[in-house]
C-alpha cells in the first residue's frame, strides 16, 4: 500500500513484477491501448496539441515544457529523431533507474506516442553503462513490443515506422547533457556542443531530434489517455503533474516516492522518507541533485516541492532529487566531494569548467587540512562566479552553484574548520546509521 | 569581407575513415568470427556504423576481459575506422578499460548520499579483502545511481546495498566459490520505499 501522501500515476502496479513483462503491462496498466489509439484514430498535431496542453515541464533537470519542446522540430521529409535520456547520473537522482526496473513497457509506450508527435522514425534510449541490470530488462520489453506489432515497420497497419535501440554508455556523466549524449550515440567521446543550433533543428546526424528524459516520457500514455485537464488536475499551475522524487542521505527511509508536485517538502523528507534519524537535525539539503544549490532547513523545508518555489528560492528542482544533511555532516567537507565528482566528471573541452573545477578541489582540500587563509574563501567565490555562464554546457555551473552556495551560507563553518580541521572527527567516514530495513529485501 | 580559409576539420570533425592507410585490414588483425559478427550486427542498428563505437567497444571488453589493443584493432578493422579513434572514445568513459583489470569488476560508490553512509569504509573493506588478487578489480566510483541503498557497490554489473563493510569479505569469498553474492541485498529484491 502506497502512503497516503502519496499520488502513484507512474509508479501505480510497481510492486507487482509481473508489471514488466507485456501481458502483466497490459492487463495491469491497460498498456499500449493508448498507443494503438494514438496510431489508429489521432494526427501528429493532435498529439502534439495535447502534450503542449498538459504543460508537462522535463523531468531530466532543465524542466523545459516537453510539448513546446516537440513543437520545435521541422515538418518536413528529412530523417527525424528521438532520444530518451536515460544517462541518470546526477548524484542523489535513482527514480529513472526505478521507473525501467519496475515498469519498462511505460517509457517505450511514451517514445512511441512521441515519436508520433516529432513525426520520428528512429528513437534510442540512451542509457548509461552502469545500469546493466536495467538494460537487460528494456532489452527484452523492447524485443516484445517488437514482436507485438507496436515497433518496427508499419506499426498496427497504420502505415508509420518506428524503429528503437537501447544503447548503453560507458560511464560518462557529461553524457546526461543532451548535446554530449548525442555525440556519444553517434559514437564518439560525449564531448557536448555549442548550441545554436539546438537538437530539435540540429541534433543527432544532423537532423531534428527530440531529447526527453525517462521519467517525462513515461508521463506520455498517461497524458494523451486521460487529457491535458485531467494531467493539471495535479500539481501546481506552473508545475502539473506527478513527481518522482528520489530521497537519500540523511534520511530513515531513502527511497523513490511518487508525489504531486507542490507538496510541502518538510512532508516528503519527514513523513515519507521518515526524517533525519533521532537525535538528530536536518542542516541542510540539496533539494534537486548535486548541482542544486543547497537551502538550510530554516529556508528549505516549508517550501512547496514545486519548480517555482525552489527556483524563487535561489536552488532549484532539477531532476528531484533530495539529499539530506543531517548536523553530522561538515559542510566544508560536502563541498570538496561534491567538486570532485565535478570535477572527475568534466570533459575537458571548456577552460572555465576544466581549470575551475581543478583548483576547487585544491582550494577545498586546503581547507579541510586547515592550510588555507581565510582570503582562500573569497577565492573559491570568485572562480566559482568565473565559471557560470562561461562554459558550453552546464557541468561547471552545477559545481559551482551548490560550491558557492556552501561557502555563502555556511561560511562560519568553514572559517572553523580551516582554523581547527580537528573539528571533524573523521571526515572519510561520517557514518550515518544504517536505513531502516523498510522497504528491503522481500 | 573575405572568406578565411578554415581547416576542414573545423567544418567536418576529424572524420575517423577518412585515413584509410591507417585501418587495418580485416585478414591483418585475426579477429574472431564471434566477434565479427557481433560487431556487424551492432553496426547494423544504427543509421551510421560509426554509432556502434561504444557497443563494438563493450564486445570487445567482454571478449578479451579489457580493451586490449589487438582488440581494438579487430573492432577498427570490422568498423572500417581508425584504430587511434576508437582508442580515443575507449579512454573517455570510466567502464571500458585501456588497461588490464580483474575478472570481478567491483565499484564502490563514493559520492555524497554513499559518503554519509560510509562508502569510504566500504571501498576500504573491498580493497584489504581483495587484496593481491589478480581476479578482482576493485575501485572507488562516482554516483551509480542507488543512494537509496547506500553504501552501496556494483558487482560485476549488479547492484548490492546497503552494504555493511564486514560484507564485502562476504561478497568476494562467494565470488571465489562462484556462489550467488549477498542474495538478500541485491537491488532486483528490493520493494518499493513508499510500500511500507
Amino acid at each position: 500500500m502506497a502512503h497516503r501522501l502519496e499520488k502513484r500515476v507512474l509508479l501505480e502496479h510497481a510492486e507487482d513484477p509481473a508489471l514488466r513483462t507485456l501481458d502483466g503491462y497490459r492487463r495491469l496498466a491497460g498498456g499500449y491501448e493508448t498507443l494503438e489509439r494514438a496510431y489508429k484514430e489521432m494526427e501528429q498535431d493532435e498529439v502534439l496539441k495535447e502534450l503542449e496542453d498538459s504543460g508537462l515541464r522535463g523531468r531530466g533537470g532543465a524542466g523545459f515544457a516537453m510539448g513546446k519542446k516537440a513543437s520545435f522540430l521541422p515538418r518536413g521529409d528529412m530523417a527525424k529523431y528521438l532520444c530518451c535520456n536515460a544517462d541518470e547520473s546526477e548524484p542523489g537522482a535513482f527514480k529513472d533507474r526505478e521507473l525501467m526496473q519496475r515498469n519498462p513497457h511505460q517509457p517505450i509506450e511514451g517514445i512511441a506516442i512521441a515519436a508520433l508527435a516529432a513525426d520520428a522514425g528512429h528513437a534510442f534510449i540512451f542509457i548509461r553503462g552502469e545500469y546493466d541490470e536495467q538494460a537487460d530488462i528494456l532489452d527484452a520489453a523492447v524485443a516484445e513490443a517488437y514482436e507485438a506489432g507496436y515497433l518496427g515497420t508499419n506499426i498496427l497497419g497504420c502505415h508509420r515506422d518506428l524503429e528503437l535501440v537501447v544503447h548503453r554508455g560507458a560511464g560518462a556523466y557529461i553524457c546526461g547533457e543532451e548535446t554530449a549524449l548525442l555525440d556519444a550515440l553517434e559514437g564518439k567521446r560525449g564531448n557536448p556542443r555549442l548550441k545554436p543550433p539546438f537538437p530539435a533543428v540540429q541534433g543527432l546526424y544532423g537532423g531534428p531530434t527530440l531529447i526527453n528524459n525517462v521519467e517525462t516520457l513515461s508521463n506520455v500514455p498517461h497524458i494523451v489517455r486521460h487529457g491535458a485537464g485531467w494531467f493539471k488536475g495535479f500539481g501546481t499551475e506552473q508545475s502539473p503533474g506527478t513527481k518522482v522524487v528520489s530521497i537519500s542521505g540523511g534520511v530513515k527511509r531513502p527511497g523513490n516516492y511518487e508525489v504531486e508536485l507542490g507538496i510541502p517538502t518538510r512532508e516528503l523528507i519527514c513523513e515519507l522518507a521518515g526524517g533525519p534519524e533521532d537525535g538528530h537535525e536536518i542542516k541542510a539539503f540539496f533539494p534537486g541533485g548535486s548541482s542544486s544549490p543547497v537551502l538550510t532547513a530554516e529556508e528549505g523545508l516549508d517550501l512547496p516541492y514545486s519548480f517555482e518555489a525552489m527556483a524563487e528560492a535561489g536552488s532549484m528542482l532539477g531532476s528531484g532529487s533530495i539529499i539530506v544533511c543531517d548536523d553530522r555532516v561538515s559542510i566544508p567537507h560536502l563541498a570538496l566531494r561534491t567538486a570532485r565528482f565535478y570535477h572527475h566528471e568534466s570533459c575537458g573541452k571548456c577552460v572555465p569548467c576544466r581549470e575551475g573545477t581543478n583548483w576547487t578541489v585544491k582550494m577545498l582540500e586546503r581547507m579541510v587540512r586547515g592550510e588555507a587563509t581565510p582570503l582562500d574563501l573569497d577565492i573559491v567565490s570568485s572562480v566559482q562566479q568565473n565559471i557560470i555562464g562561461h562554459c558550453l554546457c552546464v557541468l561547471g555551473d552545477s559545481m559551482a552553484m551548490p560550491v558557492g552556495a556552501m561557502v555563502r551560507k555556511f561560511r562560519e563553518e568553514f572559517e572553523a574548520v580551516m582554523e581547527n580541521p580537528e573539528l571533524v572527527v573523521d571526515p572519510h567516514a561520517v557514518v550515518l546509521g544504517a536505513p531502516e530495513t523498510l522497504g528491503a529485501a522481500t | 569581407m573575405a572568406e578565411l580559409p578554415v581547416d576542414p576539420a573545423v567544418r567536418e570533425g576529424r572524420v575517423p575513415d577518412r585515413l584509410s592507410q591507417e585501418i587495418p585490414e580485416l585478414h591483418e588483425v585475426g579477429c574472431p568470427a564471434e566477434l565479427r559478427e557481433r560487431i556487424e550486427t551492432l553496426m547494423g542498428r544504427y543509421p551510421d556504423r560509426r554509432s556502434a563505437s561504444i557497443p563494438a567497444l563493450w564486445a570487445v571488453q567482454e571478449r578479451y576481459g579489457w580493451c586490449t589493443p589487438e582488440g581494438i584493432r579487430q573492432a577498427a578493422a570490422v568498423m572500417r575506422v581508425t584504430p587511434a579513434y576508437l582508442e580515443s572514445v575507449a579512454s573517455f568513459y570510466d567502464l571500458l578499460h585501456t588497461k588490464p583489470v580483474g575478472r570481478h569488476r567491483i565499484e564502490v560508490c563514493t559520492n555524497i548520499s554513499c559518503w554519509m553512509r560510509g562508502g569510504d569504509r566500504l571501498l576500504d573493506a573491498f580493497q584489504a579483502a581483495a587484496e593481491a588478487d589478480e581476479d578482482f578489480f576493485v575501485t572507488g566510483f562516482e554516483c551509480l545511481g542507488a543512494c537509496d541503498i547506500a553504501p552501496m557497490a556494483s558487482i560485476d554489473q549488479r547492484y548490492y546495498g546497503p552494504l555493511e563493510a564486514a560484507e564485502a569479505g562476504t561478497a568476494i569469498e562467494q565470488l571465489r566459490a562462484e556462489a550467488d553474492v549477498l542474495p538478500q541485498k541485491a537491488l532486483a529484491k528490493r520493494g518499493l520505499a513508499g510500500d511500507s
